[in-house]
C-alpha cells in the first residue's frame, strides 16, 4: 500500500553511508551512479565516496561532458549512458541448456540467481521506463522470468532531478522530473541532507532504520525550489498531441529519406534507450555438438539481420529502419502497451553519434504540404 | 578399416604478415576437439606435410600484389570446393594496399638496391577482385572463435554465424560509454562490422576498423560529424586507411575525403 508521501523526513548527508550500508546487510547489491570513462554511469557501490560528487554533466545532441560543480553535490546531474535495465534486463542471457545424453536431448531452463538488486539514484524518466519495462515483460500472457527475478526483489531508492540537461524532455512526455510513484523511497538533495520521501511499506521499514529527524519548514521549501528549478531549466519540448495518428499516416513523408542519410543505423540509441527492449535469441553449441546453450542478447531493429526472414531483411534500408524504430516507440507502442515507449530521458539524442533529435524529427513530422500517400 | 571421407582443408598465404595463420594456430584447443573431423592437407606454417588437392576448404590469407601471385590464386581456387578469405588482406587489400595511393614504382626504387629484381603489381587487391569467394572472415587479424564457427559450421554443413552490425552494439552490450560523445574521440565503431568484442573503445581508444565496413555503414554521415567537431580531413583519411582502407565504403569516403575521387557520393 502508498504510504502516504506528503509527509517527509531528513536524512544528515552523513548519514547516506548508513543507508547503503542497511541496504548491504539486507543482502542488496547497490548499485548506484559513478564515474567511469569520463561519464556517470550505474555499476556497484559500496560507499558514499564512489557517488560523482562534485560534479555534473552537460549534455548536447551528440555530446557528453562531465564537468566540475560549484558546490559538492552528490547528485547535482541527471541520466548518463547507462540504465537500470543493464540490470533488470541483462544484456546476456543464458535462458536454456540443452545436453546430448543416451535418452536423446535433455533442456532445462539455465540457472539464475541473480542478486538482489537496490538501485540508488533513479529519476523519475527512469521510474516511467522500468513501468514501461513492467509492462513489457510482466504484464500479459507471456511473463519474462529473467525479467522478473530481478524485478521483484529491486529495491528503489530514487532521487528527484534539481536541475536539467538541454537534451531532457520528461515534461513532455510526464514523466517528471519528479518522482511520483515507483520508488521505496525518494530522495531530494540539500546542501547538507535530503529530503526523504516514502513510497512504500519496505521503504518505511529502511527508514525506521536510520537517524531521520523531522523535516523543517524551510528545508522543504527548499527542497521544492529546487525540484522547481528542474522543471523551469526543461527547454527542449515534443509536441505529442494526436502523435500516433500523426506518423501513422506520414509513413512516406519526405522526412525519413532526410534523416535516413543522416542515422548511422549503429543502434547507439536503442541501446540506451531505458525502455527498449529487443532481443536476438541464437543457440550456441559446443564444438563436439553435445551440449548447447540458448543465449539472448540484446539486439536492435537498426540492424539489417533483426528483420531477416526468408528471402530476406524486411526492412532493407536506414530509412525505413529509422522509421520503424520511431513510429514503434511513439505510436504503435500505444497500441501494442498501452503508453508511449518514450519517457522524455533525452539519451537517444545525446548518445546519437550524429546528434539526430528525435524531438526534431518529430516536429518535421508534422509539417505538412507535401504528398504523404 | 574405412572411415567417412573427412573434410581436406587447405591454408594458403598471400601478401600478408601471417596473423591469421597464427590465430588458426592459437585456436589449437578448439581445433583438436574437431582434428578427428577435418583433414589438415596443406598448411605451411604448421606443417610440411604437402598435399596436392584438391581441397574442400581454402582458407586464403593475404591479398594479391605480384602477377604470380595472381596467377597462384586462380590455381588454388581450381582445386578447392569453398575457397574462405581470412582477414583483412584478403577480404579488402590490407594495410598494404596503401600502395594503391602512391606511387608503387618510386616505392620499389626507394625500397630496393636492385628494384630490376622485383616483380610487383601496383596495387594490393582482395582476393574477391580475382576469384570467387565463398565466404569472407573479417579481422586484423581475425577473431579465431570465428574462424573455428567457420570451419565447424562447413563441417556440420550450416551458415556461419558472424554478426554484421556496428561495434557500437558491443560497446553498449558490454558497458563501455561512447568516447566519441564523451571525449570527443574520433572512431569507426558506428561504421565497422562488430567481431572484436569492442575492445579498443573500453581503453578510451577509437576503433581503428579492424574488421572492415559494417553493412549500409554511413560513412559519409559519420566523417560529416567529425569534421563539424573539429577532426581535420587528413586525419580522418588517415582514420579510414587502415587494415580495410581499400574496402570500398571505407576507400569511397577517404577518396572523397582527400578530394582525389570522381566518383559523385551521394
Amino acid at each position: 500500500m502508498p504510504m502516504n508521501s506528503t509527509s517527509s523526513v531528513f536524512l544528515a548527508r552523513s548519514d547516506l553511508q548508513l543507508l547503503i550500508d542497511r541496504l548491504a546487510e539486507q543482502g542488496f547489491e547497490v548499485i548506484g551512479p559513478t564515474i567511469s570513462q569520463a561519464a556517470i554511469v550505474y555499476d556497484r557501490i559500496h560507499s558514499v565516496s564512489e557517488l560523482p560528487q562534485g560534479w555534473t554533466d552537460r549534455q548536447a545532441p551528440g555530446e557528453y561532458r562531465l564537468e566540475r560543480r560549484e558546490d559538492d553535490q552528490l547528485f547535482g546531474y541527471v541520466v548518463g549512458p547507462h540504465s537500470w535495465k543493464r540490470y533488470l534486463f541483462p544484456p546476456l542471457t543464458t535462458l536454456t541448456t540443452a545436453d546430448l545424453t543416451t535418452n536423446g536431448w535433455q533442456m532445462r531452463a539455465a540457472d539464475d540467481n541473480p542478486p538482489k538488486y537496490a538501485f540508488l539514484g533513479v529519476r523519475a524518466c527512469e521510474l516511467a521506463a522500468i513501468r514501461v519495462q513492467d509492462k513489457v515483460f510482466l504484464e500479459g500472457a507471456y511473463v519474462d522470468p529473467t525479467y522478473q527475478r530481478r524485478r521483484q526483489n529491486a529495491f528503489i531508492v530514487a532521487v528527484n532531478c534539481t536541475q536539467a540537461a538541454s537534451t531532457c524532455f520528461c515534461t513532455s512526455m510526464e514523466t517528471g522530473p519528479r518522482c511520483r510513484s515507483g520508488f521505496d523511497l525518494a530522495l531530494t538533495e540539500l546542501p547538507d541532507g535530503f529530503e526523504v520521501e516514502v513510497g512504500t511499506p519496505a521503504g518505511e521499514a529502511l527508514l525506521l532504520q536510520l537517524p531521520t529527524t523531522p523535516i523543517a519548514e524551510q528545508q522543504l521549501t527548499d527542497a521544492e525550489q529546487r525540484r522547481q528549478q528542474a522543471v523551469d531549466q526543461i527547454t527542449r519540448k515534443m509536441d505529442t498531441e494526436g502523435i500516433r495518428d500523426l506518423l501513422l499516416t506520414q509513413l512516406n513523408h519526405p522526412r525519413w529519406e532526410e534523416v535516413g542519410q543522416r542515422c548511422l543505423s549503429c543502434t547507439n540509441c536503442t541501446m540506451v534507450c531505458p525502455t527498449c527492449f529487443c532481443s536476438s535469441v541464437e543457440e550456441v553449441a559446443d564444438l563436439e555438438g553435445q551440449h548447447s546453450e540458448r543465449e539472448r542478447r540484446w539486439d536492435s531493429c537498426f540492424n539489417l539481420d533483426f528483420s531477416y526472414v526468408s528471402g530476406g531483411p524486411v526492412r532493407r534500408d536506414i530509412r525505413s529502419r529509422y522509421r520503424q524504430w520511431l513510429t514503434h516507440k511513439l505510436a504503435s507502442w500505444i497500441d501494442q502497451f498501452g503508453s508511449s515507449g518514450c519517457v522524455g530521458c533525452g539519451r537517444c539524442i545525446t548518445w546519437c553519434p550524429v546528434g539526430i533529435d528525435i524531438t526534431e524529427e518529430v516536429a518535421a513530422l508534422r509539417e505538412v504540404g507535401h504528398d504523404n500517400k | 578399416m574405412s572411415a567417412e571421407p573427412k573434410p581436406k582443408i587447405g591454408v594458403f598465404k598471400f601478401a600478408s604478415c601471417d596473423g591469421c595463420q597464427l590465430s588458426l594456430l592459437a585456436a589449437e584447443d578448439e581445433l583438436l576437439t574437431v582434428a578427428g573431423k577435418i583433414d589438415i592437407a596443406y598448411f605451411l606454417e604448421a606443417t610440411s606435410h604437402i598435399d596436392a588437392g584438391p581441397y574442400d576448404i581454402a582458407l586464403v590469407e593475404g591479398s594479391i600484389t605480384t602477377p604470380s601471385d595472381a596467377l597462384r590464386i586462380r590455381d588454388i581456387r581450381q582445386r578447392s570446393k569453398y575457397l574462405i578469405t581470412i582477414g583483412a588482406c584478403a577480404t579488402a587489400g590490407g594495410i598494404q594496399a596503401l600502395r594503391n595511393w602512391a606511387d608503387h614504382d618510386e616505392f620499389v626504387r626507394a625500397v630496393y638496391a636492385r628494384p630490376e629484381y622485383i616483380e610487383t603489381l601496383a596495387t594490393s587487391t582482395p582476393i574477391a577482385e580475382h576469384v570467387p569467394v565463398d565466404f569472407e572472415l573479417r579481422g586484423c587479424p581475425i577473431n579465431r572463435h570465428q574462424l573455428v564457427e567457420v570451419i565447424v559450421s562447413l563441417v556440420a554443413g550450416r551458415r556461419p554465424k558472424t554478426p554484421s552490425h556496428s561495434v557500437c552494439l558491443d560497446c553498449k552490450r558490454r558497458g563501455t560509454v561512447c568516447i566519441t560523445v564523451a571525449q570527443g574521440v574520433p572512431c569507426l565503431g558506428p561504421v565497422t562490422q562488430s567481431g572484436c568484442g569492442a575492445i579498443c573503445p573500453a581503453y578510451d581508444r577509437g576503433c581503428y576498423g579492424c574488421f572492415g565496413p559494417a553493412k549500409q555503414c554511413n560513412t559519409g554521415s559519420l566523417s560529416q560529424q567529425l569534421l563539424a567537431d573539429g577532426t581535420p580531413a587528413p586525419e580522418l583519411v588517415q582514420l579510414l586507411r587502415n587494415y580495410n582502407g581499400y574496402a570500398p565504403e571505407f576507400r569511397y569516403e577517404s577518396e572523397r575525403l582527400a578530394g582525389l575521387n570522381s566518383e559523385v557520393i551521394s
